[in-house]
């Protein structure tokens, strides 16, 4: 897919209509997830039960890539295990570095297997990858990301 | 055809495919001359310089040397040995921030720099403010970019050891008013730094015209290789200053536990020096006085002013600094409403556009404009009217593709 192409039929819809931004109300894990050579700068926040993530949401402001590409993850995120969510962290981000190529692994992905052809724009892995390193980076060190004003 | 297309000509790369190459703040390209000049250089007196009692050594010695006349001529240096080579103008800066910065600056000092120092001249004064417990005190432009009188008067002080400040910045092109700057400075016993990157390709520099005690600049922006700069240093500051690297052919005599200095400037030329390169940027003086300052400055005054003009036609786009395109140095910095610069730059790029976009190693220059980042069209005087045209019209598409209306 070209990049226009793909800014208009999958980036746009999440950057411009997204539908996880926001601040979540006493959230399980908050962290701040920063992409200093584009500014893109997010916040992540969970709820997390029993091993399950319940809500995500995000703030921030960032390129249209990691805007939308944070916005589907919180999609795809919502519902499943702490696990199956690292897991897939792994394999988005082997996806976006060309490292994982086949299909069945890459269609667990959901919609956020439209991002695939990121991996041929190398000066924006980093801005879709951003979510999702931060996601995974909360759940394998949840003590750097505990909400502090939670009793 | 105007001379621009003339020029173009020497440029391979400008005229492989329909690339539209507007980052040349970011680096410039090459003329083949510099290059032919580089490749000359090995194949007929490869030797490494400086050392050597055979011919070709001696070759490469006199090339070597006579860049560095070049290059003192090209910037009103008074002698060849005030001139240092380096690898760009960071190293320069950072060999003046540890050989006299360190030496010279003392606990509750002041350090004056502008908010839009790029980092190279900001982040080695912030290392000899935090070591030596001095104070880094900042003077900031107005709306239009311009550093006042009452600004650098009432921040410059006798506490004042260093000022640097760039002569030309990489994000509003504004020429700072460094001559007068540096005569206030000296009024206060103060020594003046210029970060002279932005400046060297695009104007006349005569660094004691300027006052520059210190003056620092790159190759590459000027269309030399990659890799190879230049300090100027004022001779009597130089002799007294320590080595920034120390080892290979900047000794006079070295014993088990000491050694004494080389002469300036091979004392601040540890190891094998870069000849090759520097062989190449004097090429590209060459080339450079070639052309003629006169034509830089009207084929970028001309194209800036019609680039300035098309983007005041789109009002979702917002420009920084001077409103005055004569003032750019052929530097225009923007935003896009509703559109982050990456994306600018990335759906340009689809178009085969080259524009920078990010914070262009000038962070508090962005905190200060309030944007966390812009895209940065950057022209010298081998880019054409064509390709200004050509650049506004895909740039007014850029609101479309990322879904903004039709």
């Amino acid at each position: 897919m070209e990049l226009k192409q793909l800014y208009r039929e999958i980036v746009n819809e999440h950057n411009l209509h997204p539908t996880h931004k926001g601040t979540m109300e006493n959230p399980d894990l908050v962290l701040r997830g920063v992409n200093p050579s584009c500014g893109d700068d997010i916040t992540l926040q969970l709820r997390v039960q029993d091993d399950v993530i319940t809500d995500a949401k995000y703030d921030g402001s960032g390129c249209a890539i990691s805007q939308a590409s944070v916005d589907m993850m919180a999609d795809q995120i919502i519902g499943k295990k702490k696990d199956e969510a690292i897991k897939m962290a792994g394999t988005f981000v082997g996806m976006i570095k060309g490292e994982v190529t086949d299909e069945e692994s890459i269609e667990a992905l959901d919609e956020a297997a439209a991002l695939q052809d990121v991996a041929h724009m190398p000066a924006r892995v980093k801005c879709a990858v951003l979510g999702w390193h931060t996601m995974q980076e909360m759940l394998e060190h949840p003590e750097k990301a505990l909400n502090q004003t939670n009793e | 055809m105007g001379r621009a297309t003339d020029y173009r000509k020497d440029f391979d790369i400008l005229n492989t495919g329909d690339y539209i190459y507007f980052d040349n703040a970011a680096t410039s390209q090459r003329p083949r001359q510099v290059l032919d000049a580089v490749s000359e250089f090995y194949k007929t007196s490869n030797a490494n310089p400086l050392r050597g009692l055979y011919d070709w050594s001696v070759a490469a010695t006199e090339q070597y040397e006579n860049a560095r006349k070049k290059v003192a001529g090209f910037i009103g240096a008074n002698r060849a040995e005030e001139i240092i080579f380096t690898r760009n103008t960071t190293e320069s800066l950072n060999l003046v921030a540890y050989s006299y910065g360190m030496e010279n600056v003392s606990e509750g000092d002041e350090i004056v720099v502008t908010v839009m120092e790029h980092h190279s001249n900001l982040l080695p004064w912030q290392m000899v403010a935090k070591k030596n417990k001095a104070k880094l005190i900042f003077l900031e432009p107005d709306e239009e970019g311009v550093i006042s009188k009452e600004e650098y008067e009432s921040k410059i002080t006798d506490k004042t050891k260093i000022v640097a400040v760039g002569h030309v910045s990489n994000v509003m092109g504004v020429t700072n008013p460094v001559k007068e700057i540096a005569e206030y400075a000296h009024s206060k016993g103060a020594i003046v730094v210029v970060d002279g990157a932005q400046s060297t390709p695009h104007m006349k520099v005569n660094v004691q015209d300027l006052g520059a005690d210190f003056f620092a600049f790159s190759g590459h922006k000027m269309m030399a290789p990659m890799g190879i700069g230049a300090l100027y240093g004022r001779y009597e500051l130089l002799e007294k200053m320590q080595p920034f690297l120390t080892g290979g052919e900047m000794i006079e005599y070295v014993t088990r536990t000491d050694a004494t200095y080389a002469e300036i400037p091979h004392k601040f030329e540890a190891g094998t020096v870069n000849a090759g390169d520097a062989v190449g940027l004097a090429a590209a003086i060459d080339y450079i006085e070639n052309v003629g300052f006169d034509f830089i400055i009207e084929q970028e005054h001309k194209l800036t002013k019609l680039l300035m003009d098309g983007l005041s036609k789109m009002p979702y786009i917002k420009v920084y600094g001077s409103s005055d395109p004569a003032k750019h140095c052929g530097i225009v910095t923007f935003t896009v409403d509703g559109v982050h610069p990456h994306d600018v730059s990335s759906v340009l790029n689809d178009d085969h556009v080259c524009v920078r976009a990010g914070h262009h190693c000038a962070q508090p220059l962005m905190q200060f404009i309030g944007a966390g980042s812009t895209a940065r069209a950057s022209l010298y005087f081998y880019n054409t009217e064509e390709e200004v045209e050509r650049f506004l019209d895909k740039l007014s598409k850029v609101r479309e593709v990322m879904g903004y209306g039709a």
